[in-house]
């Protein structure tokens, strides 16, 4: 067991796309309530590793893992666990807004859907609060039966967040979440994390060194399918202890 | 919800697994009937004699006759529709604007689309007269016009399956002929044809397979009389043809006639179950080639 | 001349070959459209349609063929489509690469390659006789359900394929199963495309005759079917037997026939092209 409760824990984790070792040995601790970043250049399996926390790779053909993820000092890989309780869990946002072609609503509530929930209160309450936390509310409530699609990119990726949201969940993954997104939606969904960490724990995969510097409290750095280094992210960017986190920070190479 | 999710997959496996059942019952329905057809006449008869007279006094069992008709069909239909399908590839995927492609490919398909009957009406009311005018000695039912009239019927099929295939010949090699100096006549066959070969000889596989197992059109046009013979003028008999005029009769279920229809409609299946594989079969090769 | 000037004017040939070989199809086409009018349209009318069959070709209608060309379509539409878009679905989305897939899928492609009468010698044997359905309705639309499989099968396929990744990881990521992420998400996003399919496949089944003449259905029956046990005749074996008649009056009937079989031919493709241009723009991802 580990001194401190940390939220989400890998040990000795390893994973494999057939023949492709694509995380090697990865050991990494993320508290609660705080925004984690991973950083890396492009394949450096940052993604591979933000899906194998809410088991998104599942349904890669495959794809294996070995070693352990803890949520809350329990084995997501464990025999025992649900796929669909774990997402309940741990909710993702993807890099590209990727909205239901439904209403605004039923994207909001569909995760509940799913859950066999009818009550048309609860459906309303919940879709209101979600959105709300996202600070989309006002900008749709008038429109709420009409098609998510209609929504601009930013508004999209908002209300994807809300989505998650509304099964309420302890951790949020974000994948790349702002990557196709004009500057100042961007802006509204880094405001948004800093307001979500309060309630969520939050792990980030950016390209945005900035970004990175911007909403997390702590960073990891990956290369090569290694964790090259993980620590409070002003040490990582005031005093990186690798040669190649400096070169990759400083934009030598990426 | 987990067992439901599981009786879910079990249904929707079931219904995926029936496409085997149907193959297995397509085969077991020809093989069955056929076997017992063989315990009375001489498989080297069934392959070998040259008449085919199951429902006269004098019975005899060759396939041959239907084989040929059918044939005879199929050569004609495909030398029909293989110059001109593949003509209408090459113009338009080479030579034709994009628009007018655009409007002339649906239209095309429309060929493909028309029930087979009406194409024997077509033949027999339309083509044979048509043929007659200046081929005096044409028989009312022939292969000829009933061939004529499938080609037809089958070019859309050989022109868009290698349309596709050429489509699909990377644009560098394209480019490399043009940037020679080459016209597009000649980098269309120097080059283009050459390198989609095989998706051209898979749309022409198809199209034969497609041709031999046509009943309605023949039915109707091309006659109902067994005959060895390579004249496209007189009339003949196809395969399929023989097994609708069985199944018009009054043949009773269970004698021997009844399962000559079996045994006839093994030997088409041999033909197009064959064809079917080896165009697979080289798609599949294709595929891997270009992927 | 020069090699260059014969080569230019090969090519110039060569196009002109093209666009007559592009246009014969056509020509033929509308010449065979026109004629088929010509002799046929003037016999259409109320009583056309509303006539039993007759020996008398000027009294004879396609009543019991074309209630039967409904009946089978209706009965054969609800046997394949949920078996089709059933098994389209287990391929794509449950189906693994595994041994069974490939199988079914070679299966499947060579199902699709089995010429129609055999589908009829299928029936045969097994509606008609084992099943002991005879000539009925039931046997008819079992067979041409079998025959249209292969083709509903592979367009769902490709609607489904078409559905974009992220949707499918949207669902996944809030907890949805696969069948519900199929149900909710994946279905509704290809629903289009499987309804291309399905109509394509009527249109088909709308055409065929063999098959259910190998089964036993009959050129002339004196009433309109009004149960699937029923014995039945479809349009294009009422216009197969009128072919076959040498009196003048029945090839005009003939003729007549074809004219509302080709309208309902096209009129379902023009509903499936309609459809797929509709889907196609409505769907941006």
């Amino acid at each position: 067991m580990s001194k401190k409760n940390y939220k989400l824990e890998a040990k000795s984790l390893n994973a494999y796309y057939g023949n492709f070792h694509a995380l090697k040995d990865i050991n990494i601790a993320m508290e609660e309530k705080a925004v984690t970043a991973f950083i890396g250049p492009s394949g450096c399996g940052k993604s591979t590793f933000l899906r194998t926390l809410n088991r998104m790779n599942d349904y890669i053909d495959g794809f294996r893992v070995e070693g352990e993820i803890l949520l809350d000092n329990r084995d997501i890989y464990g025999k025992d666990v649900r796929v669909d309780e774990l997402r309940k869990e741990v909710g993702m946002v993807f890099q590209k807004p990727n909205p239901f072609p439904k209403t605004i609503f039923e994207n909001v509530v569909y995760g509940l859907r799913i859950q066999g929930i009818k009550d048309k209160r609860v459906l309303a309450e919940t879709a209101e609060t979600s959105l709300r936390q996202t600070a989309l509310w006002d900008e749709v409530k008038d429109k709420l039966d009409k098609s998510a699609l209609a929504l601009s990119g930013g508004q999209q990726q908002r209300l994807c967040i809300a989505r998650a949201l509304a099964i309420s969940p302890s951790v949020i993954l974000m994948d790349e979440p702002t990557s196709a997104l004009d500057p100042i939606s961007t802006a509204k969904i880094e405001e948004l994390i800093y307001e979500l960490k309060k309630d969520y724990t939050i792990v980030i995969v950016t390209h945005n060194m900035q970004q990175a510097g911007r909403v997390s409290d702590q960073t990891a750095f990956f290369y090569m399918g290694e964790l090259v280094e993980f620590s409070k992210t002003k040490i990582m960017f005031t005093s990186p202890k690798h040669e190649r986190t400096q070169n990759y920070i400083t934009g030598r190479f990426g | 919800m987990r067992v439901q999710e599981k009786i879910i997959e079990g249904l929707l496996w079931l219904s995926a697994v029936i496409t085997i059942l149907v193959t297995v019952g397509i085969i077991w329905v020809l093989l069955s009937e056929s076997l017992t057809f063989f315990e009375e006449v001489s498989i080297v008869d069934f392959l070998t004699d040259t008449q085919w007279t199951p429902l006269f006094a004098d019975k005899h069992f060759g396939i041959l006759p239907l084989v040929a008709g059918t044939m005879l069909t199929t050569a004609i239909a495909i030398a029909v529709a293989l110059p001109i399908g593949l003509t209408i590839a090459i113009y338009l995927n080479t030579y034709a604007p994009p628009a007018f492609r655009a409007t002339i490919k649906p239209m095309l398909e429309i060929l493909a689309t028309i029930p087979t009957v009406v194409y024997g009406f077509f033949a027999l009311t339309v083509v044979t007269p048509f043929l007659q005018s200046f081929i005096p000695n044409l028989a009312g039912f022939n292969s000829l016009s009933a061939g004529m009239v499938m080609g037809i019927m089958i070019i859309p099929m050989i022109s868009s399956l290698s349309e596709d295939a050429i489509s699909a010949v990377p644009k560098s090699l394209r480019e490399g002929a043009y940037g020679m100096g080459a016209t597009k006549f000649q980098t269309a066959f120097g080059v283009l044809v050459p390198a989609a070969s095989s998706g051209i000889l898979v749309s022409i596989i198809l199209a034969i397979s497609r041709a031999v197992g046509e009943t309605m059109l023949v039915a109707i046009a091309a006659g109902q009389q067994p005959r060895l013979t390579a004249n496209p003028l007189v009339p003949i008999e196809t395969i399929t043809t023989y097994i609708v005029q069985v199944s018009l009769g009054d043949v009773p279920h269970g004698s021997l006639e009844y399962r000559t229809i079996f045994a006839a409609g093994l030997t088409l299946f041999v033909f197009t179950f064959t064809l079917n594989n080896i165009s697979f079969w080289i798609r599949k090769k294709y595929q891997e080639k270009y992927d | 001349m020069t090699n260059s000037e014969l080569n230019r004017l090969k090519d110039k040939a060569f196009q002109g070959f093209g666009i007559f070989c592009t246009l014969i199809g056509l020509v033929v086409l509308a010449i065979f459209l026109l004629n088929i009018l010509i002799d046929g349209l003037g016999r259409i009318d109320w009583n056309f349609l509303n006539n039993l069959p007759s020996r008398r070709a000027e009294r004879a209608g396609i009543y019991t063929a074309w209630i039967g060309t409904l009946w089978v379509l209706v009965l054969s539409s609800l046997i394949a489509f949920p078996l089709g878009i059933s098994a389209g679905i287990y391929l794509e989305e449950y189906g693994k690469k595994n041994r069974l897939a490939s199988f079914l899928e070679v299966n499947i492609s060579n199902l699709a390659g089995v010429p129609s009468i055999i589908y009829g010698l299928l029936g045969l044997e097994i509606f008609a006789r084992m099943m002991a359905l005879g000539g009925s309705l039931l046997a008819g639309s079992l067979t041409l359900a079998l025959l249209v499989l292969p083709i509903i099968i592979v367009t769902t396929r490709e609607s489904i394929k078409a559905v974009p990744r992220s949707i499918r990881d949207a669902s996944y990521a809030l907890g949805a199963s696969k069948w519900q992420t199929t149900w909710y998400q994946v279905l509704p996003a290809s629903f289009g495309g499987i309804l291309t399919g399905v109509i394509l496949a009527l249109s088909r089944a709308v055409g065929e005759a063999a098959p259910l003449i190998v089964i036993g259905a009959l050129a002339y029956v004196p009433f309109a079917p009004s149960s699937p046990m029923d014995e039945f005749t479809v349009l294009p074996i009422q216009i197969f037997n009128w072919i076959s008649r040498p009196q003048a009056a029945f090839a005009t009937n003939a003729a007549a026939a074809i004219i509302i079989l080709l309208f309902i031919t096209f009129m379902l493709n023009g509903i499936a092209v309609y459809l797929r241009n509709k889907w196609q723009k409505k769907v941006k991802w």
